[in-house]
């Protein structure tokens, strides 16, 4: 089974994930922050991180820059999961090497349309 | 609603449509059409009939039959018919046509996602079509649907089913709470609202056609007409493209299935394989 990291402040977003991402055979872990899920990758590096913008301590972005600078660009596969919709958002985060990206609200078709994009499903 | 009734109802339908209601889908009828007959000032489904009975209302035959006709629609939707396109149909049409003459039909094209999604993909590779006239039409026997196509607008939701999102980054424009497609892509498909049981000799004849997930809605005769006049319409190397749940199978012999390309049919009388290189 594959491993996805689900990253998000709020425990509702982490449950509503891990619900869904369950039922599509991942196994889960979660973080509460950037910096929290830069430590869970230090200890098992999953195949997939599911990742908020922002968040107390270290925000999804930072987080970001900091696991391609570390683990380069092939893994993880990163999934950004935000109520950041604009245009200027999304490119940040395809140009600091986000893999793709949900605007939130999101239900489980979309998280299963976008987990078969990047090729996990 | 009474046996009467529900007859009206379907046998109206039928040769609107071609829509064919079988009894356990009185719950469709019940759901669609109550906020018909809101709107339109009626109290409930039974008078609703009534007025259809009574009166040659044409503008409440319409409503009646865009309402019962299933509009859901996703970008890349079920993506196999679209990396066929991409990988086998567009590199075989791309030597087959000296005279860089392309002609794809999507034939319940709903809001636009289906041809919207093929004008993507060409546009692509779209160094490589500089110089071809490439025509994608979408019709649909739904007019409203059509509006909202040509609008080529989506919400948040709808653009996030099937579209990668480099795709929208490069296809799309944010405004406001909508999504609206590149103008270059919307004018690649012209809409057109179009019955499928009415004559297709004024459309021409297609390189291409998308047919997916309307079928299901026929009967078995229907079916057949539909498909063979398909197959007249269809260039003798063309494809056709059905939904995952319809065949031509036990239907027509003037057309077959492609061995492992699911939801792709071709001429039996054509090339089309041998050109694409799956045989």
């Amino acid at each position: 089974m594959k491993l996805c990291l689900v990253v998000d402040d709020s425990k509702v977003i982490r449950k509503v994930a891990r619900r869904i991402l369950e039922e599509l055979n991942f196994d889960i872990e979660e973080a509460v922050d950037g910096q929290d899920a830069l430590d869970a990758c230090a200890r098992n590096l999953p195949d997939v991180v599911l990742l908020d913008w922002n968040m107390p301590v270290m925000d999804g972005l930072e987080f970001l820059k900091a696991i391609r600078a570390k683990e380069g660009i092939e893994q993880p596969v990163v999934v950004f999961c935000t109520t950041e919709n604009d245009m200027s958002h999304i490119r940040m985060a395809i140009e600091a090497g986000a893999n793709e990206y949900i605007m939130k609200p999101f239900d489980r078709e979309i998280i299963e349309a976008k987990f078969t994009q990047v090729g996990l499903i | 609603m009474n046996n009467q009734d529900f007859e009206f109802l379907a046998k109206l339908l039928k040769e609107k449509s071609g829509l064919t209601l079988t009894p356990d889908k009185v719950y469709l009828l019940e759901s669609r059409l109550t906020p018909l007959a809101r709107k339109r000032g009626l109290d409930t489904l039974d008078a609703l009939v009534q007025k259809l009975r009574t009166s040659r209302d044409e503008g409440l035959v319409k409503d009646v039959t865009e309402a019962m006709t299933t509009n859901e629609s996703f970008f890349f939707r079920d993506n196999t018919p679209f990396d066929i396109f991409k990988n086998h149909v567009l590199p075989a049409m791309e030597k087959a046509r000296p005279n860089k003459k392309l002609r794809i039909w999507c034939a319940a094209a709903s809001t636009g996602q289906e041809p919207y999604s093929l004008a993507i993909l060409l546009k692509e590779n779209w160094a490589k079509w500089q110089g071809w006239n490439i025509e994608i039409v979408g019709t649909d026997i739904c007019t409203q649907v059509l509006e909202k196509a040509k609008a080529g607008a989506y919400s948040q939701f709808e653009v996030q089913r099937g579209l990668p999102i480099q795709m929208l980054i490069k296809y799309f424009k944010q405004e406001g709470d909508v999504w609206r497609i590149n103008e270059d892509i919307r004018r690649m498909v012209s809409y057109r609202p179009f019955n499928l049981l009415s004559s297709f000799s004024l459309l021409g004849s297609f390189d291409v056609i998308y047919c997916r997930n309307v079928l299901i809605y026929f009967d078995q005769p229907t079916k057949k007409d539909v498909l063979e006049r398909m197959h007249s319409a269809l260039a003798k190397d063309g494809t056709l493209f059905l939904g995952a749940a319809e065949t031509v199978l036990g239907i027509t012999d003037k057309l077959r299935p492609v061995r492992g390309q699911r939801g792709m049919y071709v001429s039996t009388d054509g090339n089309a394989e041998e050109l694409m290189g799956l045989k």
